[in-house]
């Protein structure tokens, strides 16, 4: 019983710590970099009647966290992809510094819109413990 | 241990160099050559984009009955001409219609003349326009209704002096982003 005991304080402690840890310490990857890329053989894909998404059609990025949109065609012929044309083997770097959401035509997409909703800098610790509580439940579900 | 504090400040320059040359705009990765276009221009004259090599060109596509994005982008660059002082005279905006019923050449220079005197319009056929559009991947597409607005795509081209395509900035920037990239690029050899 006691020992049971001991077992549930240490989780209860173990639990702030992660709290703590996450409410207090900012939020950083190695790279800002969020990237997507047309594969090879998209479009022969798309010709061959498969209907091929590449693109969310909502991308979520973060001020200071993810905030720079990496486009990369891989595949064999020039792509709409996102804003712009882009040719093979060409990518698109698109760096955001306002949060804001950012609507995009775009054919790689079956519905032709994309949309790029940039949020603000998880800076004090109650939006840091919420960005890594929404993070761990999008990795999760 | 000197040569490791060396190789860090080093490091540490390159890093500050780099951060400080990044472009705001979404870069092209490798640039290409700006696909070249001969249209009507506001100024009397064809407007040929391989005319302007050796300067920075800044294009965008709108209509000058435009009420929402053409206004404000315009207005930004030509406050973003403004502040770049005499190296103003080293970049060309070039605005390109989607409307050509409407903007003929001459409307297109009374309506960029309230921005900057020094815009250039460029009209043509329905063709010729739908042809530098899809060289683009610009979208503009009529509304339906009495107004005859349209919706296009707000973003505009960075072209360096050499004619590639380095850039696009999405609309919503202020003029001191263009400022920044237009001046990165004038620097270029």
């Amino acid at each position: 019983m006691k020992a049971l005991r001991w077992i549930g304080l240490a989780l209860v402690v173990a639990l702030i710590g992660v709290l703590v840890w996450a409410a207090s310490t900012p939020v950083t990857f190695a790279s800002r970099e969020e990237v997507f890329e047309i594969p090879k053989g998209t479009w022969a894909r798309r010709m061959s009647g498969d209907k091929v998404e590449i693109l969310p059609s909502r991308i979520d990025l973060t001020l200071g966290v993810h905030d720079i949109l990496l486009l990369r065609n891989l595949d064999d012929v020039p792509q709409v992809f996102g804003p712009t044309v882009m040719m093979p083997g060409q990518s698109f770097r698109l760096p955001f510094e306002v949060a804001s959401s950012y609507s995009f035509a775009c054919t790689a997409h079956l519905s032709g819109q994309m949309t790029i909703v940039v949020a603000a800098q998880p800076i004090s610790a109650w939006d840091r413990l919420r960005w890594r509580a929404t993070a761990l439940w999008n990795a999760v579900t | 241990m000197k040569r490791s504090i060396l190789l860090l400040a080093a490091l540490l320059l390159c890093a500050a160099a780099h951060a400080a040359d990044a472009l705001k705009a979404g870069v092209f990765d490798p640039p290409r050559a700006a696909p070249d276009f001969t249209l009507t221009g506001s100024n009397g004259s064809d407007l040929k984009l391989s005319a302007y090599r050796g300067k920075v060109v800044l294009l965008g596509f709108g209509f000058t009955s435009c009420q929402a994005v053409c206004p404000i982008t315009l207005g930004t660059l030509g406050q973003a001409q403004k502040k770049l002082g005499d190296q103003g005279s080293e970049l060309q905006v070039l605005y390109i219609t989607v409307d050509p019923e409407r903007d003929n050449a001459a409307q297109l220079k009374t309506y960029l003349s309230h921005f900057n005197s020094a815009f250039i319009g460029g009209t043509g056929s329905e063709a010729q326009l739908a042809a530098v559009r899809k060289d683009y991947g610009i979208a503009a597409e009529k509304v339906a209704g009495p107004d005859g607005s349209y919706n296009h795509s707000s973003f505009i081209y960075l072209i360096d002096r050499a004619g590639r395509l380095r850039a696009l900035m999405p609309f919503g920037h202020v003029a001191d982003d263009y400022v920044h990239d237009v001046r990165i690029l004038l620097a270029e050899p």
